[in-house]
């Protein structure tokens, strides 16, 4: 086995064979005539509307989650055998009221932690006693999500054993979410997960949550930086600020390879670390004339469902060009790369005719967030080229700088892209003692209300009224 | 190791620092790469959709893999993972990965097991009909839906997010099995303003919303609330310190200013404001996340409120028709729907989707200014017409 990368740590082995605690016959224990007949304890009838039509069916699947655990000997869970029946009676409870029925809010948590577990109780204890306890613990997931059976198998029984059945994969951070447990079961789980399966819970409140990266050099042939090990190495490096919310609010981190932002990191984190280069585009100009000869499908085949003609290089890929910046010469194709911004589109349109440059870094952008409370805001340009390479001493500098000033400065739940808002992205740049350019603003600022520092102005702001009055009668 | 059995595990209460691991982190990717990754990491060439939800990469070296990617509920129960674990062991060496859309892909190493692939994936279905593994996602189509919790987990939710995301799906499947328009469409959905996801830089999302303003419990909120969070917790300052007549402390609400945000609720349990008849649902339409042509874009409010009508919301999926419809006819290849938007002007979006223009969409917050019209630049619609006869401009 060719290891390119190695953990921190000495890798676990997990064995789902030995780590089982379900035999094949309990795991198959219905069959698809008991499945097609099965009613759940309560009246569903708009839920049942959904497991129509052709897209998967959520309710059909939490149906064979309930059926099988209602199958299952007493003794062979630890919750109650009835919790997805009552989640998917007050589902239906929900639809018909217009209301959720949950109760506002839930601190629970595993010990020497302070994050990782969302709690929740429902405000219909006795009706749906099963769910009156359903807290969702976050478990972080390896970079870009590949996963193994024997990982996921043994999740499943350990999720099936002290917990509802119920997941999510994934959550919109980037952590496989077990969905609903008993308090008196997040330790035991925090447990199996660490000694058994030997990973950890992901991130919740104030402070470093998950973070998570596109696939990146796994399987792109656009990927600039290795967003999985960088995702890694910064997930591990900031074990502590992860666990245990000392932040002003959130804060995230999300790892794209390139400017298509295929995790979406300038919207969705707080720093977002996005591949690039500095050198030329490579252009393989015989690649470019298969394309224009109509042997090679433009976008790789993403329009194939429609005929939109002949590729047409001029209209297709120079036409739209967001510079301006490429032409065909004597029938090859030239890029004046000085000009270019790297928007990915050519690369993008002919994957086979160009490739990114070979000196890569990251982009680094700061400060995206939703709406609440100031507005939303995407990521913006901070530093337009870092090297991105292990240590990642360079980079783990920046973080620190940025998070000790929004720790010091930062109001109660104040995203640093508030933050920066509020004091203006001038001061910003100057604690991270970084010179201001223009590639930091869109445009210059259109108002004339600008502000000095007293001491690049000659002779200061201490002024005597007196000596005005010399020059200037009343 | 095997998993423990005891009920509280290895965990011991009287001693619950012993044996205890922390800060462990997440495992390592290497170790889930399939051979064909762990060979090729880094030196991919070039990749290839076959069909739509088939991909190929082929490698420097030639070597390929091919993906099989498949719509999934995200919400899913230990059935169904442990489904797609026989899946990936009967065919993909034991390996399977998620994507950022929470789509499932399979992968494999040579044609053979790819069409074997597929044939077992689309032969499962639910015992009530729904595809179990849908192939599609890839190209100029309609992805997976990203979403939220809504009325499953959550307690801030004015609309349910996987009902919602199951009825539009169903309506849009023809798209994600196909890749038959001008460019990627994604669709996102939040179960309320706080957007956890992608809301606010898709091609068209989906908004759980509210309109009445909190009910304040004024018998409990002073033990249960910090009441300055609360205050603070305001967007528009709607939110004041009050005393009830019994001198207890609480807050007051300006109705007038309220715009229903719920974020006051996330702070302080004491001003709930769901609400049956109130809440619905908001369209957004014309944000993108990545820089191809032109700049990342934010949605933008295209319909302001359409109720929520369970379980199968016909009138968000009719609207999302008209949008995704109109795009489809309108927009050029390549063109994202924000960039066929903002060619046309939004006042032609609104004609050619027959979408109705209401006050509502009118940015009234801080920066508004920006979003008006400034110039003489217009193209003439039913919309302007209506305005120059209100004017008196025209008979």
């Amino acid at each position: 086995m060719l290891v390119a990368f190695e953990p921190k740590r000495p890798v676990k082995e997990i064995n789902y064979a030995e780590s089982r605690i379900y035999t094949d016959a309990e795991l198959n224990n219905y069959t698809e005539e008991e499945l097609k007949n099965f009613k759940v304890k309560h009246e569903i009838p708009m839920l049942e509307e959904l497991e129509k039509g052709p897209w998967p069916s959520f309710v059909a699947d939490a149906k064979r989650n309930a059926l099988h655990r209602k199958k299952l000997a007493d003794g062979r869970l630890l919750l109650d055998k009835e919790g997805s029946e009552d989640l998917l009676g007050l589902l239906e409870q929900s639809f018909e009221e217009g209301e959720t029925h949950w109760k506002h809010g839930g601190i629970v948590g595993v010990m020497g932690y302070g994050g990782g577990v969302i709690g929740r109780y429902t405000d219909m204890a006795e009706k749906y006693p099963s769910i009156a306890h359903f807290h969702t613990m976050r478990v972080n997931q390896p970079a870009s999500k590949f996963y193994d059976t024997n990982f996921l198998r043994t999740i499943c029984d350990l999720w099936s054993y002290r917990g509802s059945g119920l997941m999510n994969l994934h959550g919109s951070t980037g952590d496989l979410v077990l969905l609903g447990t008993v308090t008196e079961q997040l330790e035991p789980i925090f447990f199996e997960l660490t000694h058994v399966m030997d990973t950890d819970i992901g991130g919740s409140g104030s402070n470093l949550r998950t973070p998570s990266c596109c696939i990146g050099k796994a399987r792109c042939e656009f990927a600039c930086v290795d967003t999985q090990e960088l995702s890694y190495e910064l997930t591990n490096h900031y074990q502590d600020e992860l666990h245990r919310p000392a932040f002003p609010y959130k804060f995230k981190f999300k790892f794209d390879g390139c400017p298509n932002g295929c995790v979406a990191s300038i919207a969705r984190s707080d720093l977002s670390f996005i591949g690039t280069w500095r050198d030329d585009i490579r252009i393989d100009q015989e690649a470019v004339k298969a394309y224009i000869a109509g042997e090679i499908k433009p976008n790789a085949g993403a329009h194939g469902g429609r005929d939109w003609g002949k590729f047409d290089i001029q209209k297709e890929v120079i036409g739209l060009c967001p510079t301006g910046c490429m032409a065909m010469e004597d029938g090859k194709l030239v890029i004046d790369n000085a000009n270019c911004t790297r928007c990915m589109h050519c690369i993008n349109t002919m994957p086979r005719a160009l490739k990114p440059g070979t000196d890569t870094g990251i982009s680094l952008l700061c400060g995206a967030k939703a709406p609440i409370l100031d507005g939303a805001q995407m990521a913006t340009l901070l530093v337009p080229f870092m090297k991105a390479e292990p240590p990642y001493d360079n980079i783990k500098e920046l973080i620190e700088k940025i998070w000790e000033w929004w720790m010091d400065e930062g109001k109660n739940r104040e995203r640093i892209g508030e933050l920066i808002q509020r004091v203006g992205l001038p001061k910003f740049i100057e604690v991270l003692e970084l010179p201001p350019a223009p590639q930091m603003v869109k445009a210059p600022r259109s108002n004339p209300y600008i502000f000095w520092k007293e001491e690049d102005v000659i002779g200061g702001w201490d002024r005597d009224i007196n000596d005005y009055r010399k020059r200037h009668k009343r | 190791m095997k998993l423990s059995t005891e009920k509280a595990g290895r965990f011991i209460l009287e001693k619950p620092q012993e044996n205890r691991l922390t800060d462990l982190g997440p495992r390592h990717y290497w170790e889930y790469f399939p051979p064909v990754i762990k060979e090729n990491y880094g030196k991919w060439a070039y990749h290839d959709m076959l069909e739509p939800g088939v991909m190929v990469h082929v490698s420097e070296t030639g070597a390929k893999v091919f993906t099989v990617r498949c719509g999934a509920a995200r919400f899913m129960t230990v059935e169904h993972v442990r489904e797609i674990c026989d899946i990936a062991d009967k065919h993909c060496g034991g390996y399977v990965r998620f994507t950022t859309r929470n789509n499932i892909e399979f992968l494999t190493d040579n044609l053979e097991s790819l069409e074997a692939l597929k044939a077992d994936l689309l032969s499962r279905k639910h015992v009530s009909g729904s595809f179990k593994f849908p192939i599609g996602g890839t190209g100029a189509g309609i992805t997976n839906i990203v979403h939220t919790q809504g009325y499953i987990h959550c307690h801030t939710p004015a609309t349910d997010a996987s009902s919602m995301v199951k009825a539009v799906s169903d309506e849009l499947f023809e798209y994600f099995t196909g890749m038959q328009l001008p460019a990627k469409v994604r669709v996102s959905m939040a179960c309320c303003l706080n957007m956890c996801g992608a809301v606010h830089c898709s091609d068209i999302a989906l908004l759980g919303y509210h309109r009445k303003p909190p009910i304040v419990d004024h018998e409990y909120i002073s033990k249960l609330c910090e009441i300055p969070l609360a205050i603070a917790a305001c967007p528009v300052g709607a939110i004041s310190p009050d005393k009830t007549a019994d001198g207890k402390r609480t807050v007051k609400i300006k109705n007038e200013r309220c715009m229903f945000c719920g974020n006051c609720y996330t702070m302080c349990q004491a001003l709930p404001l769901s609400d049956k008849e109130g809440d619905g649902v908001t369209i957004l339409a014309g944000g993108k996340i990545s820089n191809r042509i032109s700049e990342p874009k934010f949605s933008k409010v295209v319909v302001p409120w359409l109720p929520n009508n369970f379980p199968r919301f016909p009138e968000v999926i009719s609207d999302v028709k008209k949008i995704v419809e109109a795009y489809a006819n309108g927009a050029n290849k390549y063109e994202r729907l924000g960039d066929w938007a903002e060619r046309i002007g939004w006042e032609k979006f609104f004609e050619k989707t027959g979408l109705p223009f209401t006050e509502h969409l009118i940015d009234d917050y801080r920066l508004a200014y920006d979003t008006w019209r400034t110039s003489t630049q217009f193209k003439f619609t039913d919309a302007a017409w209506a305005v120059s006869k209100a004017a008196g401009g025209i008979d």
